[in-house]
Protein backbone atom coordinates (compact mmCIF):
# COMPACT_ATOMS: atom_id res chain seq x y z
CA UNK A 1 0.00 0.00 0.00
CA UNK A 2 2.11 2.98 -1.13
CA UNK A 3 1.97 4.40 -4.50
CA UNK A 4 -0.52 2.95 -6.36
CA UNK A 5 -3.96 4.35 -4.26
CA UNK A 6 -5.81 5.48 -6.87
CA UNK A 7 -9.34 3.95 -8.12
CA UNK A 8 -8.95 2.75 -12.26
CA UNK A 9 -10.47 5.38 -14.67
CA UNK A 10 -13.20 3.54 -15.15
CA UNK A 11 -14.60 3.66 -11.62
CA UNK A 12 -13.77 6.92 -10.90
CA UNK A 13 -16.04 7.78 -13.98
CA UNK A 14 -19.00 5.26 -12.67
CA UNK A 15 -18.56 6.84 -9.46
CA UNK A 16 -18.63 10.69 -10.58
CA UNK A 17 -20.87 10.02 -13.10
CA UNK A 18 -23.63 8.11 -10.77
CA UNK A 19 -23.18 10.22 -7.45
CA UNK A 20 -24.68 13.41 -8.20
CA UNK A 21 -27.57 11.18 -10.15
CA UNK A 22 -28.23 9.86 -6.80
CA UNK A 23 -28.11 12.50 -4.10
CA UNK A 24 -30.48 14.48 -7.72
CA UNK A 25 -32.68 11.54 -7.04
CA UNK A 26 -32.68 11.40 -3.21
CA UNK A 27 -33.57 15.13 -3.28
CA UNK A 28 -36.22 14.85 -6.21
CA UNK A 29 -37.78 12.13 -4.72
CA UNK A 30 -38.53 13.82 -1.25
CA UNK A 31 -39.42 16.98 -2.59
CA UNK A 32 -41.79 15.63 -5.41
CA UNK A 33 -43.58 13.04 -2.51
CA UNK A 34 -44.09 16.42 -0.41
CA UNK A 35 -44.76 18.69 -3.38
CA UNK A 36 -48.41 19.85 -4.57
CA UNK A 37 -46.35 22.81 -7.30
CA UNK A 38 -46.67 22.61 -10.42
CA UNK A 39 -43.42 21.20 -10.43
CA UNK A 40 -44.67 18.28 -9.12
CA UNK A 41 -44.86 17.04 -13.12
CA UNK A 42 -41.79 17.82 -13.58
CA UNK A 43 -40.36 16.25 -10.60
CA UNK A 44 -41.81 13.07 -11.30
CA UNK A 45 -40.96 13.00 -15.21
CA UNK A 46 -37.43 13.16 -14.04
CA UNK A 47 -37.85 10.80 -11.17
CA UNK A 48 -38.50 7.80 -13.81
CA UNK A 49 -35.80 7.65 -16.30
CA UNK A 50 -33.42 8.90 -14.11
CA UNK A 51 -34.26 6.33 -11.72
CA UNK A 52 -33.85 3.64 -14.56
CA UNK A 53 -30.73 5.26 -15.77
CA UNK A 54 -29.28 4.70 -12.37
CA UNK A 55 -30.37 1.22 -12.96
CA UNK A 56 -28.57 0.39 -16.07
CA UNK A 57 -25.18 1.83 -14.47
CA UNK A 58 -25.76 0.60 -11.41
CA UNK A 59 -25.08 -2.88 -13.89
CA UNK A 60 -22.00 -1.70 -15.55
CA UNK A 61 -20.70 -0.70 -11.73
CA UNK A 62 -21.20 -4.40 -10.37
CA UNK A 63 -19.69 -5.64 -13.68
CA UNK A 64 -16.72 -3.07 -13.37
CA UNK A 65 -16.10 -4.30 -9.79
CA UNK A 66 -15.09 -7.12 -10.61
CA UNK A 67 -12.68 -5.90 -13.31
CA UNK A 68 -11.30 -3.16 -11.60
CA UNK A 69 -11.13 -3.78 -7.84
CA UNK A 70 -10.89 -1.11 -5.60
CA UNK A 71 -7.81 -0.47 -3.89
CA UNK A 72 -7.49 -1.62 -0.27
CA UNK A 73 -7.48 0.88 2.03
CA UNK A 74 -4.20 2.16 4.18
CA UNK A 75 -2.98 -0.59 6.55
CA UNK A 76 -3.45 2.51 9.35
CA UNK A 77 -7.45 2.51 9.32
CA UNK A 78 -8.31 0.93 12.32
CA UNK A 79 -10.21 -2.19 11.95
CA UNK A 80 -13.60 -0.72 12.75
CA UNK A 81 -13.48 1.76 10.19
CA UNK A 82 -12.74 -0.33 7.95
CA UNK A 83 -15.45 -2.81 8.68
CA UNK A 84 -17.36 0.50 8.36
CA UNK A 85 -16.33 0.72 4.68
CA UNK A 86 -16.64 -2.10 3.57
CA UNK A 87 -20.05 -2.42 5.34
CA UNK A 88 -21.47 1.15 3.66
CA UNK A 89 -19.77 0.34 0.16
CA UNK A 90 -22.13 -2.82 0.16
CA UNK A 91 -25.02 -0.74 0.96
CA UNK A 92 -24.75 1.69 -1.32
CA UNK A 93 -24.87 -1.14 -4.01
CA UNK A 94 -27.55 -2.92 -2.61
CA UNK A 95 -29.47 0.42 -2.51
CA UNK A 96 -28.88 1.82 -5.79
CA UNK A 97 -29.78 -1.89 -7.06
CA UNK A 98 -32.78 -2.18 -5.69
CA UNK A 99 -34.16 0.92 -5.16
CA UNK A 100 -35.24 1.66 -8.90
CA UNK A 101 -36.69 -2.25 -8.97
CA UNK A 102 -38.88 -1.16 -6.34
CA UNK A 103 -39.74 1.74 -7.86
CA UNK A 104 -40.25 -0.13 -10.63
CA UNK A 105 -42.26 -2.41 -9.11
CA UNK A 106 -44.78 -0.55 -7.24
CA UNK A 107 -45.48 1.66 -10.14
CA UNK A 108 -46.18 -1.83 -11.82
CA UNK A 109 -48.35 -3.01 -9.16
CA UNK A 110 -50.43 0.24 -9.14
CA UNK A 111 -50.43 0.00 -12.84
CA UNK A 112 -48.85 3.51 -13.61
CA UNK A 113 -47.41 3.98 -16.82
CA UNK A 114 -44.29 3.78 -16.25
CA UNK A 115 -43.07 6.58 -18.90
CA UNK A 116 -39.19 7.13 -19.58
CA UNK A 117 -39.94 10.04 -22.38
CA UNK A 118 -42.94 10.75 -24.88
CA UNK A 119 -44.18 7.27 -25.77
CA UNK A 120 -41.34 5.35 -24.65
CA UNK A 121 -42.50 3.34 -21.86
CA UNK A 122 -41.32 0.13 -19.78
CA UNK A 123 -43.63 -2.57 -19.29
CA UNK A 124 -44.79 -3.89 -15.68
CA UNK A 125 -42.78 -6.49 -13.76
CA UNK A 126 -45.30 -7.04 -11.27
CA UNK A 127 -49.40 -8.26 -10.98
CA UNK A 128 -51.31 -4.82 -10.29
CA UNK A 129 -51.75 -5.36 -6.68
CA UNK A 130 -52.96 -2.58 -4.47
CA UNK A 131 -51.21 -4.56 -1.39
CA UNK A 132 -48.31 -4.75 -3.08
CA UNK A 133 -47.93 -1.91 -3.54
CA UNK A 134 -48.90 -0.37 -0.55
CA UNK A 135 -45.89 -2.53 0.53
CA UNK A 136 -43.70 -1.49 -1.93
CA UNK A 137 -44.21 2.37 -1.87
CA UNK A 138 -43.62 2.21 2.03
CA UNK A 139 -40.47 0.62 1.04
CA UNK A 140 -39.39 3.24 -1.01
CA UNK A 141 -39.50 5.57 0.96
CA UNK A 142 -38.15 4.13 4.15
CA UNK A 143 -35.35 2.74 1.84
CA UNK A 144 -35.02 6.44 0.09
CA UNK A 145 -33.84 7.67 3.78
CA UNK A 146 -31.36 4.47 4.55
CA UNK A 147 -30.23 5.73 1.01
CA UNK A 148 -29.72 9.33 2.11
CA UNK A 149 -28.35 8.46 5.64
CA UNK A 150 -26.04 6.19 4.16
CA UNK A 151 -24.54 8.74 0.98
CA UNK A 152 -24.50 11.24 4.27
CA UNK A 153 -22.73 9.13 6.29
CA UNK A 154 -20.03 8.36 3.16
CA UNK A 155 -19.52 11.67 2.39
CA UNK A 156 -18.78 12.79 5.97
CA UNK A 157 -16.38 9.79 5.57
CA UNK A 158 -14.66 11.10 2.58
CA UNK A 159 -14.28 14.55 4.04
CA UNK A 160 -13.31 12.88 7.25
CA UNK A 161 -10.26 10.95 5.18
CA UNK A 162 -9.38 14.15 3.36
CA UNK A 163 -9.53 16.64 5.81
CA UNK A 164 -8.72 14.84 8.82
CA UNK A 165 -6.75 11.39 8.45
CA UNK A 166 -5.60 12.85 4.91
CA UNK A 167 -4.28 9.63 4.46
CA UNK A 168 -5.05 9.46 0.19
CA UNK A 169 -8.25 8.06 0.84
CA UNK A 170 -10.24 10.92 -0.72
CA UNK A 171 -7.57 11.30 -3.22
CA UNK A 172 -7.80 7.81 -4.48
CA UNK A 173 -11.50 8.58 -5.90
CA UNK A 174 -11.19 12.51 -5.81
CA UNK A 175 -8.51 13.10 -8.20
CA UNK A 176 -8.22 13.32 -12.26
CA UNK B 1 -4.70 15.75 -2.25
CA UNK B 2 -1.05 15.62 -3.29
CA UNK B 3 0.06 12.72 -5.78
CA UNK B 4 3.18 13.00 -4.80
CA UNK B 5 4.28 9.30 -4.09
CA UNK B 6 6.92 10.40 -1.37
CA UNK B 7 5.28 13.02 0.66
CA UNK B 8 2.06 9.90 0.62
CA UNK B 9 4.66 7.50 1.81
CA UNK B 10 6.14 9.61 4.74
CA UNK B 11 2.23 10.86 5.66
CA UNK B 12 1.68 7.06 6.32
CA UNK B 13 4.45 6.52 8.32
CA UNK B 14 3.59 9.66 10.06
CA UNK B 15 -0.06 8.39 10.28
CA UNK B 16 1.38 4.79 11.37
CA UNK B 17 4.02 6.40 14.40
CA UNK B 18 1.22 8.66 15.62
CA UNK B 19 -1.67 6.41 16.03
CA UNK B 20 -4.98 6.88 14.13
CA UNK B 21 -7.47 8.07 16.98
CA UNK B 22 -8.79 11.24 15.53
CA UNK B 23 -7.83 12.59 19.80
CA UNK B 24 -4.09 11.66 18.81
CA UNK B 25 -2.77 14.39 20.85
CA UNK B 26 0.62 14.26 18.89
CA UNK B 27 0.28 16.57 15.79
CA UNK B 28 0.45 15.16 12.36
CA UNK B 29 2.94 16.36 10.45
CA UNK B 30 1.98 17.16 6.75
CA UNK B 31 4.38 19.42 4.38
CA UNK B 32 0.92 20.96 3.39
CA UNK B 33 -0.49 22.48 6.38
CA UNK B 34 -0.14 21.42 9.80
CA UNK B 35 -2.85 19.71 11.84
CA UNK B 36 -2.54 21.14 15.11
CA UNK B 37 -4.43 20.28 18.05
CA UNK B 38 -7.34 22.78 17.57
CA UNK B 39 -7.01 22.14 13.74
CA UNK B 40 -8.74 18.46 13.97
CA UNK B 41 -11.70 19.46 15.84
CA UNK B 42 -11.87 22.93 13.89
CA UNK B 43 -11.52 19.92 11.04
CA UNK B 44 -14.30 17.73 12.67
CA UNK B 45 -16.94 20.56 13.14
CA UNK B 46 -16.49 21.71 9.19
CA UNK B 47 -17.57 18.40 8.60
CA UNK B 48 -20.46 18.29 11.21
CA UNK B 49 -21.38 21.51 9.42
CA UNK B 50 -21.43 20.24 6.03
CA UNK B 51 -23.07 17.26 6.93
CA UNK B 52 -26.05 18.93 9.03
CA UNK B 53 -26.42 21.56 6.26
CA UNK B 54 -27.16 18.34 3.62
CA UNK B 55 -29.30 16.59 5.82
CA UNK B 56 -30.84 19.80 6.69
CA UNK B 57 -31.56 20.35 2.99
CA UNK B 58 -32.83 17.57 2.80
CA UNK B 59 -35.47 18.13 5.46
CA UNK B 60 -36.43 21.60 3.50
CA UNK B 61 -37.11 19.83 0.68
CA UNK B 62 -39.65 17.06 2.28
CA UNK B 63 -41.30 20.18 3.78
CA UNK B 64 -40.76 19.40 7.53
CA UNK B 65 -39.02 22.65 7.80
CA UNK B 66 -41.77 24.87 6.65
CA UNK B 67 -45.41 24.37 8.70
CA UNK B 68 -46.98 26.95 6.37
CA UNK B 69 -46.14 24.76 2.87
CA UNK B 70 -48.87 23.51 1.40
CA UNK B 71 -47.44 19.64 1.55
CA UNK B 72 -49.81 15.94 -0.18
CA UNK B 73 -50.24 15.17 3.30
CA UNK B 74 -51.34 18.43 4.87
CA UNK B 75 -53.86 18.47 1.80
CA UNK B 76 -54.80 15.06 2.79
CA UNK B 77 -55.37 16.05 6.73
CA UNK B 78 -57.59 19.16 5.49
CA UNK B 79 -59.57 16.41 3.42
CA UNK B 80 -59.77 14.54 6.80
CA UNK B 81 -60.70 17.43 8.74
CA UNK B 82 -63.53 18.13 6.54
CA UNK B 83 -65.24 14.89 5.89
CA UNK B 84 -63.82 12.65 8.96
CA UNK B 85 -61.27 10.05 8.41
CA UNK B 86 -62.04 7.20 6.27
CA UNK B 87 -60.25 4.35 6.13
CA UNK B 88 -59.39 2.81 2.56
CA UNK B 89 -61.53 5.01 0.44
CA UNK B 90 -60.45 7.57 -1.84
CA UNK B 91 -59.90 11.15 0.10
CA UNK B 92 -62.30 13.22 -2.71
CA UNK B 93 -65.20 11.16 -4.70
CA UNK B 94 -64.76 8.64 -1.81
CA UNK B 95 -68.14 7.70 -3.12
CA UNK B 96 -68.49 5.32 -6.51
CA UNK B 97 -69.28 2.71 -8.54
CA UNK B 98 -66.98 1.10 -11.17
CA UNK B 99 -68.42 0.66 -14.52
CA UNK B 100 -66.89 -1.22 -17.91
CA UNK B 101 -67.19 -0.57 -21.23
CA UNK B 102 -65.76 0.66 -24.51
CA UNK B 103 -64.57 3.73 -26.67
CA UNK B 104 -65.45 3.97 -30.34
CA UNK B 105 -62.74 6.34 -32.16
CA UNK B 106 -64.52 7.67 -35.16
CA UNK B 107 -60.74 9.23 -35.78
CA UNK B 108 -62.19 12.63 -36.02
CA UNK B 109 -59.93 13.94 -33.36
CA UNK B 110 -57.01 12.03 -34.89
CA UNK B 111 -56.03 15.26 -36.80
CA UNK B 112 -55.50 17.03 -33.58
CA UNK B 113 -53.48 14.58 -31.64
CA UNK B 114 -51.53 11.47 -32.60
CA UNK B 115 -52.70 8.90 -29.63
CA UNK B 116 -53.19 6.07 -30.11
CA UNK B 117 -57.02 6.42 -28.68
CA UNK B 118 -58.06 8.70 -31.18
CA UNK B 119 -56.96 6.22 -34.21
CA UNK B 120 -60.57 5.04 -35.63
CA UNK B 121 -61.30 1.78 -33.74
CA UNK B 122 -62.46 0.25 -30.47
CA UNK B 123 -60.64 0.06 -27.53
CA UNK B 124 -61.61 -1.00 -23.81
CA UNK B 125 -62.61 1.88 -20.88
CA UNK B 126 -62.77 1.36 -17.08
CA UNK B 127 -64.74 3.82 -15.86
CA UNK B 128 -66.13 5.35 -12.22
CA UNK B 129 -69.01 7.10 -11.41
CA UNK B 130 -68.46 9.10 -8.17
CA UNK B 131 -69.97 11.83 -6.18
CA UNK B 132 -67.65 14.92 -4.75
CA UNK B 133 -66.29 15.05 -1.39
CA UNK B 134 -64.51 13.09 1.37
CA UNK B 135 -67.73 11.03 2.42
CA UNK B 136 -68.18 8.03 1.33
CA UNK B 137 -71.50 7.17 2.52
CA UNK B 138 -72.88 10.59 1.79
CA UNK B 139 -76.84 10.82 0.81
CA UNK B 140 -76.85 11.55 -2.91
CA UNK B 141 -78.37 14.47 -3.17
CA UNK B 142 -79.02 15.98 -6.76
CA UNK B 143 -76.72 19.13 -6.22
CA UNK B 144 -73.78 17.52 -4.84
CA UNK B 145 -71.19 17.25 -7.77
CA UNK B 146 -71.22 14.25 -10.06
CA UNK B 147 -68.30 12.94 -11.37
CA UNK B 148 -67.43 10.24 -14.35
CA UNK B 149 -63.52 8.97 -14.90
CA UNK B 150 -61.96 7.06 -17.77
CA UNK B 151 -59.37 5.21 -17.97
CA UNK B 152 -58.75 4.39 -22.38
CA UNK B 153 -56.60 1.27 -23.15
CA UNK B 154 -55.28 1.47 -26.12
CA UNK B 155 -53.00 -1.47 -27.71
CA UNK B 156 -49.28 -1.08 -26.73
CA UNK B 157 -49.75 0.36 -23.42
CA UNK B 158 -50.49 4.68 -24.04
CA UNK B 159 -53.19 4.77 -21.84
CA UNK B 160 -55.34 8.06 -21.48
CA UNK B 161 -56.87 8.68 -17.95
CA UNK B 162 -59.29 11.41 -17.31
CA UNK B 163 -61.14 12.57 -14.42
CA UNK B 164 -64.37 14.62 -15.49
CA UNK B 165 -67.21 16.42 -13.23
CA UNK B 166 -70.67 18.13 -13.91
CA UNK B 167 -69.58 21.17 -13.76
CA UNK B 168 -68.72 23.71 -15.70
CA UNK B 169 -65.70 25.32 -14.54
CA UNK B 170 -63.60 24.63 -11.05
CA UNK B 171 -64.14 26.41 -8.03
CA UNK B 172 -60.87 27.76 -7.67
CA UNK B 173 -57.68 27.98 -9.59
CA UNK B 174 -54.63 26.46 -7.16
CA UNK B 175 -54.03 23.94 -5.07
CA UNK B 176 -53.99 26.80 -2.01
CA UNK B 177 -57.18 27.86 -3.22
CA UNK B 178 -58.54 24.20 -2.73
CA UNK B 179 -57.00 23.90 0.39
CA UNK B 180 -58.67 26.98 1.97
CA UNK B 181 -62.09 25.99 0.52
CA UNK B 182 -61.33 22.85 2.11
CA UNK B 183 -60.44 24.45 5.84
CA UNK B 184 -63.00 26.95 5.85
CA UNK B 185 -66.02 24.33 4.59
CA UNK B 186 -64.52 21.69 7.73
CA UNK B 187 -66.99 21.61 10.65
CA UNK B 188 -66.11 23.54 13.90
CA UNK B 189 -65.35 21.47 16.24
CA UNK B 190 -67.47 23.36 19.28
CA UNK B 191 -70.89 23.53 17.18
CA UNK B 192 -70.15 20.45 14.37
CA UNK B 193 -70.83 22.57 11.49
CA UNK B 194 -68.94 24.99 8.90
CA UNK B 195 -68.21 28.51 10.06
CA UNK B 196 -70.40 30.88 7.89
CA UNK B 197 -67.76 33.24 8.73
CA UNK B 198 -65.00 31.25 7.67
CA UNK B 199 -66.39 30.95 4.33
CA UNK B 200 -67.14 34.36 4.19
CA UNK B 201 -63.85 34.76 4.68
CA UNK B 202 -62.27 32.89 2.24
CA UNK B 203 -65.03 33.73 -0.49
CA UNK B 204 -63.77 37.30 -0.11
CA UNK B 205 -60.25 36.74 -0.60
CA UNK B 206 -61.06 34.52 -3.84
CA UNK B 207 -62.77 36.21 -6.37
CA UNK B 208 -62.56 34.05 -8.86
CA UNK B 209 -64.20 31.72 -6.82
CA UNK B 210 -67.16 33.58 -6.01
CA UNK B 211 -67.44 34.23 -10.00
CA UNK B 212 -67.16 30.09 -10.60
CA UNK B 213 -69.69 29.26 -7.71
CA UNK B 214 -72.24 31.42 -9.71
CA UNK B 215 -71.93 29.65 -13.38
CA UNK B 216 -71.69 26.43 -11.07
CA UNK B 217 -75.27 27.24 -9.52
CA UNK B 218 -76.66 27.84 -12.94
CA UNK B 219 -76.05 24.84 -14.51
CA UNK B 220 -78.55 22.47 -14.89
CA UNK B 221 -78.89 19.51 -13.05
CA UNK B 222 -80.36 16.14 -14.71
CA UNK B 223 -81.89 13.79 -13.23
CA UNK B 224 -78.93 11.70 -13.05
CA UNK B 225 -75.60 10.23 -14.39
CA UNK B 226 -76.85 8.56 -17.06
CA UNK B 227 -77.95 12.36 -18.71
CA UNK B 228 -75.10 14.39 -17.33
CA UNK B 229 -72.34 15.82 -19.26
CA UNK B 230 -68.60 16.08 -17.46
CA UNK B 231 -66.23 18.43 -18.15
CA UNK B 232 -62.22 17.69 -17.86
CA UNK B 233 -62.07 21.56 -16.20
CA UNK B 234 -58.83 21.76 -16.81
CA UNK B 235 -57.09 22.30 -19.76
CA UNK B 236 -54.69 20.17 -22.02
CA UNK B 237 -53.03 20.06 -25.03
CA UNK B 238 -53.10 17.90 -28.07
CA UNK B 239 -50.00 17.52 -29.97
CA UNK B 240 -50.45 16.43 -33.49
CA UNK B 241 -48.03 14.16 -35.80
CA UNK B 242 -46.08 16.78 -36.98
CA UNK B 243 -45.58 18.14 -33.16
CA UNK B 244 -47.99 21.66 -33.38
CA UNK B 245 -50.31 21.09 -30.23
CA UNK B 246 -53.32 23.56 -29.87
CA UNK B 247 -54.99 24.24 -26.65
CA UNK B 248 -58.17 21.90 -25.47
CA UNK B 249 -60.37 21.24 -23.13
CA UNK B 250 -62.50 17.80 -23.54
CA UNK B 251 -66.49 17.05 -22.11
CA UNK B 252 -68.67 13.43 -22.14
CA UNK B 253 -71.91 14.79 -23.41
CA UNK B 254 -74.95 12.29 -23.08
CA UNK B 255 -76.84 10.20 -25.76
CA UNK B 256 -79.56 9.77 -24.19
CA UNK B 257 -81.71 12.57 -23.50
CA UNK B 258 -81.73 15.11 -20.77
CA UNK B 259 -84.31 15.07 -18.04
CA UNK B 260 -83.99 17.79 -15.59
CA UNK B 261 -84.21 16.48 -11.91
CA UNK B 262 -87.00 15.27 -10.51
CA UNK B 263 -84.92 14.78 -7.03
CA UNK B 264 -87.26 11.76 -6.78
CA UNK B 265 -85.56 8.40 -5.42
CA UNK B 266 -86.27 5.84 -7.05
CA UNK B 267 -87.15 4.23 -4.03
CA UNK B 268 -88.54 6.52 -0.79
CA UNK B 269 -85.55 6.81 1.21
CA UNK B 270 -82.86 5.25 -1.06
CA UNK B 271 -79.53 6.62 -0.05
CA UNK B 272 -77.97 6.12 -3.46
CA UNK B 273 -80.76 6.84 -5.81
CA UNK B 274 -78.55 8.11 -8.02
CA UNK B 275 -76.07 4.89 -8.33
CA UNK B 276 -79.44 3.11 -8.07
CA UNK B 277 -80.51 4.23 -10.91
CA UNK B 278 -77.86 4.26 -13.24
CA UNK B 279 -77.04 0.64 -12.30
CA UNK B 280 -80.72 0.31 -13.11
CA UNK B 281 -80.14 2.04 -16.54
CA UNK B 282 -77.14 0.19 -17.32
CA UNK B 283 -78.67 -3.72 -16.68
CA UNK B 284 -81.82 -1.96 -18.92
CA UNK B 285 -79.17 -1.05 -21.80
CA UNK B 286 -75.59 0.36 -22.58
CA UNK B 287 -75.59 4.20 -22.25
CA UNK B 288 -73.60 6.60 -24.32
CA UNK B 289 -71.74 9.55 -24.54
CA UNK B 290 -70.30 11.72 -27.21
CA UNK B 291 -66.26 12.35 -26.36
CA UNK B 292 -66.81 16.29 -27.47
CA UNK B 293 -63.07 17.79 -27.67
CA UNK B 294 -63.14 21.73 -27.81
CA UNK B 295 -60.44 23.63 -29.25
CA UNK B 296 -59.16 26.86 -27.48
CA UNK B 297 -57.65 29.59 -29.20
CA UNK B 298 -54.83 31.33 -27.93
CA UNK B 299 -55.92 33.66 -25.64
CA UNK B 300 -58.29 31.17 -24.41
CA UNK B 301 -57.23 30.78 -20.58
CA UNK B 302 -55.33 27.78 -20.13
CA UNK B 303 -53.82 27.95 -16.21
CA UNK B 304 -57.35 29.08 -14.41
CA UNK B 305 -60.17 26.49 -14.51
CA UNK B 306 -62.32 28.93 -12.86
CA UNK B 307 -62.73 30.71 -15.80
CA UNK B 308 -64.77 29.30 -19.07
CA UNK B 309 -63.81 29.77 -22.73
CA UNK B 310 -65.74 31.52 -25.13
CA UNK B 311 -68.80 30.28 -27.06
CA UNK B 312 -68.92 29.07 -30.76
CA UNK B 313 -65.37 27.40 -29.85
CA UNK B 314 -64.50 24.70 -32.11
CA UNK B 315 -65.77 21.62 -30.77
CA UNK B 316 -64.61 18.31 -32.79
CA UNK B 317 -66.76 14.90 -31.81
CA UNK B 318 -63.77 12.09 -31.51
CA UNK B 319 -66.12 9.26 -30.62
CA UNK B 320 -68.72 7.68 -28.28
CA UNK B 321 -68.28 6.11 -24.59
CA UNK B 322 -70.23 3.04 -24.12
CA UNK B 323 -70.76 2.05 -20.45
CA UNK B 324 -72.61 -1.66 -20.52
CA UNK B 325 -71.41 -3.13 -17.28
CA UNK B 326 -71.43 -1.57 -13.29
CA UNK B 327 -69.88 -2.98 -10.39
CA UNK B 328 -69.69 -2.19 -6.95
CA UNK B 329 -66.36 -0.97 -5.97
CA UNK B 330 -65.80 -3.82 -3.41
CA UNK B 331 -64.69 -6.35 -6.28
CA UNK B 332 -64.90 -3.65 -8.95
CA UNK B 333 -62.09 -3.13 -11.97
CA UNK B 334 -61.87 0.67 -10.87
CA UNK B 335 -60.97 0.04 -7.54
CA UNK B 336 -56.88 -0.63 -7.92
CA UNK B 337 -56.75 2.57 -10.20
CA UNK B 338 -55.64 6.43 -9.83
CA UNK B 339 -57.65 8.38 -12.23
CA UNK B 340 -54.62 10.24 -12.02
CA UNK B 341 -55.30 13.42 -14.79
CA UNK B 342 -51.24 13.36 -15.65
CA UNK B 343 -51.66 9.56 -16.75
CA UNK B 344 -51.61 10.89 -20.19
CA UNK B 345 -50.53 9.23 -24.08
CA UNK B 346 -48.05 10.93 -25.76
CA UNK B 347 -50.41 12.82 -28.11
CA UNK B 348 -52.48 14.85 -25.09
CA UNK B 349 -50.27 16.96 -22.67
CA UNK B 350 -50.45 18.84 -19.96
CA UNK B 351 -51.52 22.43 -20.45
CA UNK B 352 -50.03 25.16 -17.65
CA UNK B 353 -52.98 24.46 -14.84
CA UNK B 354 -51.18 24.13 -11.90
CA UNK B 355 -54.36 22.21 -10.83
CA UNK B 356 -53.23 19.31 -12.81
CA UNK B 357 -50.10 19.01 -10.54
CA UNK B 358 -51.93 19.71 -7.88
CA UNK B 359 -54.54 16.75 -8.50
CA UNK B 360 -51.79 14.08 -9.46
CA UNK B 361 -49.76 14.82 -6.17
CA UNK B 362 -52.92 14.69 -3.74
CA UNK B 363 -54.64 11.94 -6.00
CA UNK B 364 -51.18 10.05 -5.54
CA UNK B 365 -50.62 10.42 -1.92
CA UNK B 366 -54.78 9.21 -1.43
CA UNK B 367 -54.02 6.12 -3.36
CA UNK B 368 -50.42 5.27 -1.73
CA UNK B 369 -53.07 5.96 1.66
CA UNK B 370 -56.08 3.84 0.78
CA UNK B 371 -53.34 1.25 -0.38
CA UNK B 372 -52.47 0.94 2.81
CA UNK B 373 -55.65 1.48 4.86
CA UNK B 374 -57.31 -1.74 1.92
CA UNK B 375 -57.31 -4.94 4.83
CA UNK B 376 -59.17 -1.93 7.41
CA UNK B 377 -61.70 -0.92 4.44
CA UNK B 378 -65.47 -1.27 5.18
CA UNK B 379 -67.62 -2.24 2.33
CA UNK B 380 -68.57 0.70 0.21
CA UNK B 381 -71.55 2.23 -0.04
CA UNK B 382 -73.03 0.90 -2.89
CA UNK B 383 -72.41 -2.75 -2.30
CA UNK B 384 -71.67 -5.88 -4.93
CA UNK B 385 -75.10 -7.13 -3.56
CA UNK B 386 -76.73 -3.87 -4.84
CA UNK B 387 -75.01 -3.43 -8.45
CA UNK B 388 -75.97 -7.74 -8.76
CA UNK B 389 -79.82 -7.10 -7.61
CA UNK B 390 -79.95 -4.05 -10.44
CA UNK B 391 -79.51 -0.83 -8.45
CA UNK B 392 -82.24 -1.84 -5.54
CA UNK B 393 -80.87 -1.17 -2.47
Amino acid sequence: MNTQARFPAASRLLHWLMAPMIVAMLFIGVGMAASLSPRYELLVSIHRPLGIAVFVLCLARIVNRFINPPPELPDTVPSLQRFAAKASHVVLYALMFIMPLVGWGMLSAARYPIVLYGPLRLPPILPHDLTLYAWLRDLHTGLAYAFFATFLVHFGAALFHGLVRRDGVLGSMASW
Amino acid sequence: MSTNPTEKIEREDNTRNGGTSTKNTKPFRFRAAQVTRVGVPVRLGAIAAVMLSVGAAFAGVGGWLSPSRLTQDRMMAAFEDASGTHAGFRHNHAKGVCVTGWFESNGQAAGLSKAAVFKPGRIPVVGRFALAGGMPFQTDKPATVRSMALRFLPPGGEEWRTGMNNIPVFAVNSARGFYEQLLASSPDPATGKPDPEKMKAFLAAHPETVRALQLIKKRQVTSGFANSTFNSLNAFRFVDAAGASVPVRWSTVPVQPSAADSAEPSAPGDKNYLFDNLIAQITQHPRQWRLIVTVGQANDPTNDATLPWPDGRRQVDAGTVTIDQASSEDSGSCTAVNYDPLVLPSGIEPSDDPLLSARSAAYARSFTLRAEEEHEKPPSAVTAREVQAGGNS
